[in-house]
């Protein structure tokens, strides 16, 4: 049974009349990635502020490793790191300099800190552009000199606001690898994101969020299983046809089945059957369906629920 | 060697990396604070345009008001300038410590301020860093018009001494005054409200002063603000330093308004940085 990293309740960010985080409760357990997961403005990170003491909260609780974080928010700072949604490393030093300044900030010396950064850029495969400034780095590498700076002193809790957002599929990958080894060495990280993909690949737990409030949490499978596995689309040869085909998809798959604004496309939500079947093929046999009835299918995918989808099932409406 | 883009976490570095538990104690607060300094540093190494503000313009300055004025004023340039460079030099640097704010807004505006209120160390350090990296440039644009004032006849009757104490003392009172500054800075929204605001209460306190004229000429009204205006009071202190008749008094008067300085606009600064 392991002990908490994170524990909020009923926490609370006002700005203005718009209540950013409205009523916040979370329990991250210690030593896992805990995922959350919602839309622009659902107030990712400004909660994660207030967690970071970056930001007072207007209500509410939140205790980090037991340290209430205003009134413990030295302890707290001692423990943790951010990692924030938009670059928090100074953009007109090099990346060495970048690292070689936050060693000694944390205290180390000067030959102590030049080694640890030196360390750090060649295990994050900067070592080329150790001597670049940061601005001039691609967005991956940015990312990558980022979590490097974060992980400088090896903290216990790594916030990790949004850290794929707008990089590409490659370099998603590397931030994915990251993080995981970072787990496995003890360091319990908090992740931002507005992908179920990721927050499913990366994290333990998810807390689906939406106008500052939770709307659902539990590992990715009890998830999956309350908003479905993926959804097919499809594609029809004849328009003609779509009615029939929308009948037997939902017969196949048991849900419903929603008409695309283009006249040959439909999509159907696959949910879990009770006969543990994969997405997969469930939808390979919903379209045999269509093909014994001699319905020509163009085109078909098969997709993970996106945020959308998952706002659908969770809230009966599209992510605000 | 391309490694950078190509690159795979490796789970054996990065994880040896994390393992080296070796968290130093905290920097002590004057250690954190050099290290800001340093900061300051390097950023004037990889921007050095911004030390155009504290060369060309005080530049300017002095060879402005010295043959604009110098002729009428004091019936010729070279006697005008031996009574308005120590002023031209304390309204110039006076005038340079309004990027102070605007650099602290700046940094607000990136992440990076983020990261640096997160670290567990004294809070003050990354405002005491930004001020002393300024005391750099304030030093610097003081030489500059020191040299300039004595290419076009400055004579300063209190020689080396005379002229390092007034410097030194500007510098100081510049550093301190800097403090209302780094609160606008956190204060206001965008980089030109902050400068906004810095010309409306520089120009008025370096113009409405001692710095140009003898007050003595000017209406009662306005003697009445020049007399209780701080930048009066170090111009006098500076010029007696230059001058070679050290005026105590003066230099009592601006070092306690230093102290009060710091006092007020220090902890506002402060607060504003816990609190944003
Ligand atoms: N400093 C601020 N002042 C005023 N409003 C703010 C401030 N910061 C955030 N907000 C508002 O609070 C709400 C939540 O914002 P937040 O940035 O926490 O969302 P998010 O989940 O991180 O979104 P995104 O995915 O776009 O990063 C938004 O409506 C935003 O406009
Ligand atoms: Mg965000």
């Amino acid at each position: 049974m392991s002990d908490l990293a994170i524990e909020t309740s009923g926490l609370v960010k006002v700005f203005g009349d718009n209540r950013a985080v409205d009523g916040l409760d979370l329990a991250v357990p210690a030593g896992a990635v805990y995922g959350v997961l919602g839309p622009n403005g659902a107030g990712k990170t400004t909660a994660v502020r207030m967690l970071a003491t970056l930001l007072r909260p207007d209500g509410g609780q939140a205790r980090v490793f037991g340290h209430d974080v205003v009134r413990e928010a030295d302890a707290v700072r001692g423990r943790v790191s951010l990692t924030g949604q938009y670059a928090s490393v100074d953009e007109d030093l090099t990346g060495m300099e970048n690292l070689v300044l936050l060693g000694r900030l944390l205290g180390h010396r000067k030959a102590a800190a030049a080694d640890r950064a030196r360390e750090l850029l060649e295990a994050f495969g900067l070592t080329d552009a150790a001597d670049r400034q940061v601005k001039n780095y691609s967005g991956g590498m940015r990312r990558r000199i980022d979590i490097a700076a974060s992980i400088l002193n090896t903290p216990d809790l790594l916030f990790l606001d949004e850290p794929t957002t707008g990089l590409d599929p490659r370099s998603r990958n590397q931030v994915w690898d990251i993080v995981r080894i970072v787990v496995a060495h003890g360091t319990t990280v908090l992740l931002t994101t507005q992908y179920l993909e990721e927050a499913d690949r990366l994290a333990s737990r998810i807390a689906v969020i939406d106008h500052g409030k939770v709307i659902a949490e539990g590992t990715p499978g009890q998830l999956k299983s309350s908003i479905g596995a993926g959804s097919v689309h499809v594609r029809l040869r004849d328009p003609h046809r779509r009615p029939e085909a929308e009948r037997l998809l939902a017969e196949a798959l048991g849900a419903p089945v929603y008409i695309d604004a283009d006249p040959v496309a439909l999509t159907a939500r696959i949910i879990g059957n009770g006969r543990d079947e994969a997405a997969a093929e469930q939808a390979s046999r919903a379209l045999m369906e269509l093909s014994r009835a001699g319905i020509v299918v163009d085109d078909f995918s098969l997709g993970q629920p996106s945020l959308d989808e998952v706002f659908l099932a969770l809230t009966d409406k599209p992510a605000a | 060697m391309t490694t950078t883009e190509t690159y795979t976490p490796v789970a054996e570095t990065v994880g040896a990396v994390l393992s080296r538990q070796s968290r130093p104690p905290r920097p002590s607060a004057w250690s954190a604070s050099l290290t800001f300094g340093w900061r300051a540093m390097l950023k004037i190494k990889h921007v050095p345009e911004q030390l155009f503000d504290v060369t060309a313009f005080p530049i300017m300055m002095t060879l402005m008001f010295t043959y604009l004025f110098g002729g009428a004023l004091a019936g010729s340039p070279s006697q005008y300038i031996q009574f308005v460079l120590p002023g031209i030099m304390v309204s110039s640097v006076v005038m340079i410590t309004m990027y102070t704010g605007v650099e602290v807004n700046k940094d607000i505006e990136r992440g990076v301020f983020d990261r640096f209120r997160s670290l567990p160390m004294w809070r003050p350090a990354p405002m005491v860093g930004y001020l002393l990296g300024d005391a750099f440039r304030y030093t610097m644009a003081s030489t500059v018009i020191l040299v300039v004032g004595l290419i076009l006849g400055f004579r300063p009757p209190g020689g080396v001494v005379g002229v390092v104490a007034g410097i030194a003392l500007l510098v100081g009172f510049s550093f301190a005054f800097s403090w209302v500054w780094t609160m606008f800075g956190l204060l206001l929204r965008s980089e030109k409200s902050v400068m906004g605001v810095s010309m409306l209460v520089l120009f008025p306190l370096t113009f409405l002063s001692n710095v140009y004229v003898d007050p003595s000429t000017m209406p009662g009204w306005l003697q009445a603000f020049v007399n209780v205006n701080p930048i009066t009071h170090l111009v006098s202190a500076v010029r007696s330093l230059m001058g070679g008749t050290t005026d105590s008094g003066e230099i009592a008067w601006v070092l306690i308004a230093a102290a009060v300085c710091i006092a007020i606009f220090g902890t506002l600064t402060m607060r504003l940085y816990n609190r944003k």
